[in-house]
């Protein structure tokens, strides 16, 4: 398993959870964990997805993540586990 | 499993506290490369630098991207020259000529500096190497990407008094050589005492004759991460103060040291080490100076800001070693003035001089970095000021280095422009008392009694 981590920040509207799922979906990612807040009004949301049957490299799926948060508005990240394990695991 | 509050912090450290990974530099040892002929040595060196380091930049755009965090410098060190060209430069031309491979060989793969353009002669130097030495004001005029440091002491050697005097006159003529552009050519120009052979950061990484091949060498920094923390802990105790910035350079060098690995797993290059060091860039919130306010200072070079660089520099590496099995190069804090915004405003303001940093540089992780000078100062009080911190490095077991910047031109109250993450400076007074028949002596100062360990 390939463990990712997708974060979605911006202003809350409908269907950001749809439009990003049904791009994992497209893309062969499985959604492992979800947490998703709102503060102030700013939709927050966290995933874990596992991205080991992904068919593109992680980079083009770096990069169209970014794209698809351009047209939703919303800025999405998706980096791959180990940084944030690494800074706050021994 | 991870938390979206962990996930949003390591994220706002990289988006709004400016942690990056400040350099992956590709130390590439060029021992292979010598030849009697100079054209063959310099075939050699593009060739082997453009083989090894081909994949370099790419490599460190994928990191980057894949685990979103920026790694702002791709870099290469090599071998130091004055042993590279030894057999086949025969002149201070034949060594600008290899300068001008280095450069080209950099712009080849895409790094923004090359460091190696260097000469170890902490004891004495031979005819190459004093050649290299007087080839500097050339090779940095003539060239954009090339770095060039020079060891004149150790602990275990002594200073080398001769090669002091020589590099306060180098230093002038760099600056003369490049004075169309505020003297720019001695901010690629370190001097150093008890040089490391695996520094990645710039302008004096060189690859160590103690090195393999090739190995991959991580600079981390983040003083913008660490004045955000410890801003959490306003007026609680040393303790406190102490653990988060312990805490938060832990955090830190671990993203190094996951950056490291990779870029070398990546490349097939050996990990050499991960070196933490605070630097800060011009950038506001990008402060050494701005930490040691935080702690609180009212402005750095007033009185504490030496206890409380010693306190910083010190948790930064308790913190790092925690971190990583391979700290090395130089990790702690850096204190270049012209590339740091906090170090400007108290330079310019007269609150922090030059004597100042030299007390800072006995407790921080490198020297008198990036400070700029009236353009007139004499090639012997250069020396002096060279001796002066060479002599704090010796005494003291510490690297210590020195990046003068004589502006032609320019004197007290004028400012300096370098442009990018050089930044720009005050020029700063420097005391005038003449210590030329001092620094006019030949020969060496003796190694300090508390090296003879053997």
């Amino acid at each position: 398993m390939t463990k990712a981590i997708i974060t979605v920040v911006g202003r809350d509207t409908v269907g950001i959870i749809a439009k990003v799922c049904t791009w994992l979906a497209d893309n062969r990612i499985n959604i492992l964990d979800i947490s998703q807040t709102i503060v102030d009004g700013f939709f927050n949301m966290m995933m874990i997805v596992d991205v080991s049957s992904l068919d593109k490299t992680f980079g083009d799926c770096v990069t169209e993540l970014e794209v698809l948060g351009r047209e939703i508005g919303v800025d999405i990240h998706c980096q791959k586990e180990d940084i944030f394990t690494k800074m706050h695991r021994i | 499993m991870i938390n979206i509050f962990e996930v949003n912090e390591t994220n706002k450290m990289i988006s709004q506290e400016k942690l990056d990974v400040r350099t992956i530099t590709m130390g590439i040892s060029l021992l292979s490369c010598c030849d009697s002929d100079i054209d063959r040595v310099c075939e050699k060196v593009y060739n082997r630098i453009t083989t090894m380091a081909k994949d370099l930049v790419a490599t460190g755009q994928e990191i980057e991207k894949e685990y979103g965090i920026p790694i702002v410098n791709k870099r290469i060190s090599v071998t130091p020259i004055s042993l590279v060209g030894g057999s086949a430069c025969k002149t201070p031309e034949d060594f600008v000529k290899l300068a001008k491979t280095l450069d080209a060989a950099a712009k080849t793969v895409g790094v923004n500096f090359i460091g190696g353009y260097s000469a170890l002669v902490s004891k004495g130097m031979t005819k190459a190497e004093e050649l290299l030495i007087r080839s500097i004001p050339q090779a940095l005029a003539q060239t954009e990407r090339v770095c060039s440091s020079v060891n004149v002491g150790s602990t275990k050697t002594g200073l080398n008094m001769d090669a002091v005097r020589l590099m306060g006159e180098v230093v002038v003529q760099t600056a003369e050589a490049t004075k169309d552009a505020d003297s720019l050519g001695c901010a690629k120009l370190v001097i150093f005492c008890n040089a490391p052979d695996d520094n990645p950061f710039m302008a004096g990484a060189f690859h160590g004759v103690t090195e393999a091949d090739a190995v991959i060498h991580v600079g981390v920094s983040g003083p913008g991460v660490v004045k955000r923390a410890i801003e959490q802990v306003r007026g609680e105790n040393f303790e406190v103060l102490c653990e988060t910035i312990k805490k938060t350079a832990f955090k830190i060098t671990r993203v190094g040291q996951l950056v490291a690995q990779e870029a070398s797993r990546r490349l097939g290059v050996p990990f050499g080490i991960i070196d933490l060091s605070l630097a800060p860039t011009p950038a506001v919130g990008d402060s050494v100076a701005e930490i040691l306010e935080e702690i609180g200072l009212e402005q750095v070079g007033g009185p504490g800001t030496t206890a409380a660089l010693a306190m910083l520099n010190d948790q930064v590496k308790k913190g790092g070693v925690m971190a990583s099995s391979y700290v090395g190069g130089l990790s702690g804090a850096f204190i270049p003035v012209s590339e740091d915004h906090g170090m400007i405003e108290a330079a310019a303001n007269g609150r922090l001089c030059l004597e100042k940093l030299e007390a800072m540089t006995c407790v921080c992780s490198v020297g008198l970095d990036m400070i700029a000078i009236p353009g007139d100062t004499p090639a012997s009080t250069i020396s002096g000021i060279i001796a002066d911190e060479a002599a704090i490095g010796m005494v003291n077991q510490k690297t210590t280095a020195v990046r003068l910047i004589p502006v032609i031109g320019k004197t007290v109250g004028e400012t300096a422009e370098f442009g990018g993450l050089l930044g720009y400076a005050p020029i700063m007074p420097v005391n005038r008392s003449d210590c030329s028949a001092f620094i006019n002596r030949t020969g060496r100062i003796p190694a300090p009694i508390h090296s003879f360990k053997n």
